[in-house]
């Protein structure tokens, strides 16, 4: 996988080698908070056996710089590394890795929770659940970055 | 033009990608529509269905050109 703090693609994600990489900000950072969303051997009372994740990986990472930016201008001097992960991913693996670093805490943790609302509302990601029995395509959330309602309602949950 | 489908979308069209010839007054929804056409069950998305092009949300009164790429994406589920 890239070296980008923002990235999608097949690569295990590692959540040390993103907090190296966002960087101590020459010691003006007081906190970094760090996010591994992990594949879940339940789901509605299904068994999951795995999952497989697709992705529009070019329009994701622009989705990813458009959270970036997100969080730039509503918690200014936070950095963000996030990764995604497509593919065939077993039970326990990290699909998604997320790192905030600010000089306060308040800030890296509301942050870093406002960007996996955001990936859930307008990444172009989609998984693919196989249970014991059949397998299903999960819908979630109809994707529309511009929708302002759904901006603040993951804002409202990252301050919550 | 190239149109890509993801996910569900792909499934039930048995097919990630269509290569047609961009008539003029094409936009995203009239390429939508004459999908839903050819795949009556993708109606089922009508109210749910997002659009890219050339790898950027955009809206269904988009016109289009040769030599763009037109995705339709279902509701997503990343994380």
């Amino acid at each position: 996988m890239s070296r980008s703090l923002l990235a999608i693609g097949p690569a295990t994600l590692e959540i040390e080698p993103l907090v190296s990489a966002i960087g101590g900000n020459a010691g003006a950072d007081g906190a970094v908070v760090t996010f591994l969303g992990l594949v879940r051997n339940h789901n509605l009372g299904r068994r999951v056996t795995y999952l497989e994740y697709e992705g529009y990986e070019p329009l994701a990472v622009r989705v990813f710089e458009r959270i970036d930016a997100e969080i730039a201008t509503r918690w200014p001097g936070v950095r963000l590394a996030l990764h995604h992960r497509v593919g065939r991913l077993e039970i326990g693996e990290a699909s998604v890795a997320i790192v905030t670093a600010s000089a306060h805490r308040a800030d890296a943790f509301a942050s870093c929770r406002y960007a996996i609302e955001r990936v859930k509302q307008i990444a172009p990601i989609w998984k693919r659940e196989f249970f014991e029995g059949g397998d299903v395509w999960i819908e979630g959330a109809v994707a529309d970055p511009d929708d302002a309602q759904a901006r603040a309602e993951a804002e409202r949950v990252a301050c919550a | 033009m190239t149109v890509r489908l993801f996910a569900r979308l792909r499934d039930i069209a048995g097919a990630a990608e269509f290569v047609k010839d961009a008539a003029p007054g094409d936009t995203i929804g009239s390429i939508w529509r004459q999908l839903v056409a050819d795949y009556p069950e993708l109606g089922s998305y009508e109210r749910s269905i997002s659009s890219a092009l050339n790898a950027d949300y955009a809206r269904m009164d988009q016109l289009l050109r040769d030599g763009d790429e037109v995705a339709f994406l279902p509701p997503v589920s990343g994380g």
